[in-house]
């Protein structure tokens, strides 16, 4: 990587193989500080694989991963919690802690990071309000519906203000307006200078709202990578 | 810290039940290493006490007569060890007697003559074991005119073998009721981990470190320990006043007993230790789960 390159995220022949089977094969990318990517490919074709291995919820079985000129392989697991923070991850399933409220989940992030607790609360409200989720902020997740859950979910990966987003089938569940309404977030955020990935099957709802680079992953191999205008 | 701890306050109302269990555990644990330290104590009080101006009565032989009573003073004088030393003559002792059983005269009209032995009182110096004082009442009776030596040997033989059968029995009970408690303290915390296992998942996934994930659990365990140690030694403060007067008047007739709770430095080392016991159930079970 050269001074003026601008690559924050670069994978060389990443693989990742669970026992037998060849979940990632042979990977190579560059993605640029700023994009907004699109991986696209049907169920199975690598897509949240790709995503673990890069805030290193699972470890590559070959190949390195370097993260804005940080070798991934080379990374402590004391400093793992550091890097994890320069990534905002919104899941498919929410993965909202059910006994904590909206405000509690949300602001779990800045708590982790040992922010002060009158930050927190004015961080979060704030974020919360952006999201149309304020009026909710006590309520449980199990009393929301799955649009404002994962309304939430946004909010939490976007309260860190984090350099990067990583979205795994984030509309997944939704229904159509929903899904909308979630890529419209991402894309307002994107627009404020985040790299955000979204790892998603529905290339039509994508294609008729983001203009990104679409890549697309065939049975763990990068198969095509093109730009959505 | 303050978040940890209401965090950690929150975990326990949450898992009311696992933690009223933990606790009641740790403190009935508590409570029989402190009634065993309790008995320590007052034990080793009562036996430096007696060790300290033990007294012991010379019972003399039917030929002694007064003209006898300096060379035989010499001679246990002679053997040392000795703070104070009072001749009770039998007259003496009958006067007594008449005087403790005031109540019961027609038993005393019916003695033909003084049954009572003239005796010596001494209070003997410090000793190091009971061994010691039994070596130095068989140089007594060796002397000439002496019938035998009382010293509350009989009691005081058993009570000390009582209280070694106590303190070993103490260690050995101490020992095991400690390890059950520091298990169930683990296993408690393992519960809690596991029915927080998502956000656990979800607060590494955000970026929180290693010590932000544990803290809460650690204070946890420290709470269970702390509120377990002064609830076993609540309840056996509650007992000991319960009991306590009861076994001082017995004792009194044979010894001066000062009778006494648990010293503050070792109240403070019962609630340190099970504090202790809290924290490391917890760090076993987070080791074990988080390696």
């Amino acid at each position: 990587m050269n001074a003026d390159d601008n690559t924050i995220i670069r994978l060389f022949n990443v693989s990742k193989r669970y026992g037998s089977k060849l979940a990632l094969s042979d990977v190579s990318l560059d993605i640029e500080q700023g994009e907004f990517i699109f991986v696209s490919g049907p169920s199975g074709a690598g897509k949240s694989t790709l995503l673990k291995v890069l805030y290193l919820a699972e470890k590559v079985s070959e190949g390195q991963i370097l993260i804005d000129g940080m070798n991934l392989a080379r990374i402590s697991s004391g400093k793992l919690p550091f890097l994890r923070r320069r990534f905002g991850m919104i899941f498919q399933d929410f993965k909202l802690i059910p006994n904590r409220t909206v405000f509690e989940n949300v602001a779990l992030v800045l708590e982790a990071a040992g922010e002060k607790p009158g930050y927190i609360r004015k961080k979060v409200m704030h974020v919360l309000r952006t999201t149309g989720m304020g009026k909710k902020a006590k309520s449980l997740p199990l009393t929301l519906s799955g649009g404002e859950q994962q309304r939430v979910a946004v909010a939490r990966a976007v309260v860190g203000e984090p350099s990067i987003i990583l979205a795994d089938e984030p509309t997944g569940s939704l229904d159509e307006k929903a899904a909308q309404t979630i890529l419209d977030f991402l894309i307002g955020y994107h627009k404020k200078g985040a790299t955000i990935l979204v790892a998603s099957h529905n290339l039509h709802l994508m294609e008729s709202t983001i203009r990104g680079r679409n890549i697309a992953l065939e049975d763990g191999k990068l198969k095509t990578t093109s730009t959505m205008l | 810290m303050t978040r940890f701890m209401k965090k950690a306050l929150a975990d326990i109302r949450s898992n009311r039940f696992l933690n009223f269990i933990t606790i009641i555990t740790i403190s009935l644990s508590i409570l029989l290493v402190s009634v065993f330290m309790l008995f320590f104590e007052n034990a080793s009080r009562v036996i430096e006490a007696w060790n300290q101006g033990g007294r012991a009565m010379i019972y003399l032989e039917k030929e002694f007569s007064m003209d006898m009573l300096p060379t035989l003073k010499e001679n246990i004088t002679g053997l040392g060890e000795i703070n104070e030393m009072v001749f009770i003559s039998k007259s003496q002792a009958m006067s007594q007697l008449k005087k403790e059983m005031s109540g019961r005269t027609e038993f005393f009209k019916t003695l033909k003559t003084n049954p009572l032995p003239d005796a010596i009182e001494i209070q003997m110096k410090s000793h190091d074991s009971f061994e010691e004082v039994q070596a130095f009442a068989r140089n007594i009776e060796a002397l000439d005119l002496v019938e035998n030596v009382e010293y509350g040997q009989g009691w005081l033989g058993k009570f000390l073998n009582i209280f070694k059968l106590f303190k070993m029995t103490g260690y050995a009970m101490c020992s095991l009721f400690l390890l059950i408690a520091l298990f169930i303290t683990a296993n408690t915390v393992r519960l809690a981990f596991y029915s927080r296992r998502l956000e656990v998942e979800i607060m590494r996934l955000v970026g929180a470190t290693e010590g932000f994930i544990k803290t809460p659990f650690y204070v946890e365990g420290l709470f269970q320990g702390f509120f377990g140690g002064v609830l076993g030694l609540a309840i056996l403060l509650g007992g000991y006043l319960a009991i306590s007067s009861g076994i001082t008047d017995n004792f009194t007739g044979y010894v001066y007993i000062d009778m006494r709770f648990l010293s503050v430095k070792s109240i403070l080392i019962v609630i340190f230790s099970s504090t202790f016991l809290g924290w490391f159930g917890c760090y076993l079970s987070l080791k074990q789960i988080l390696k």
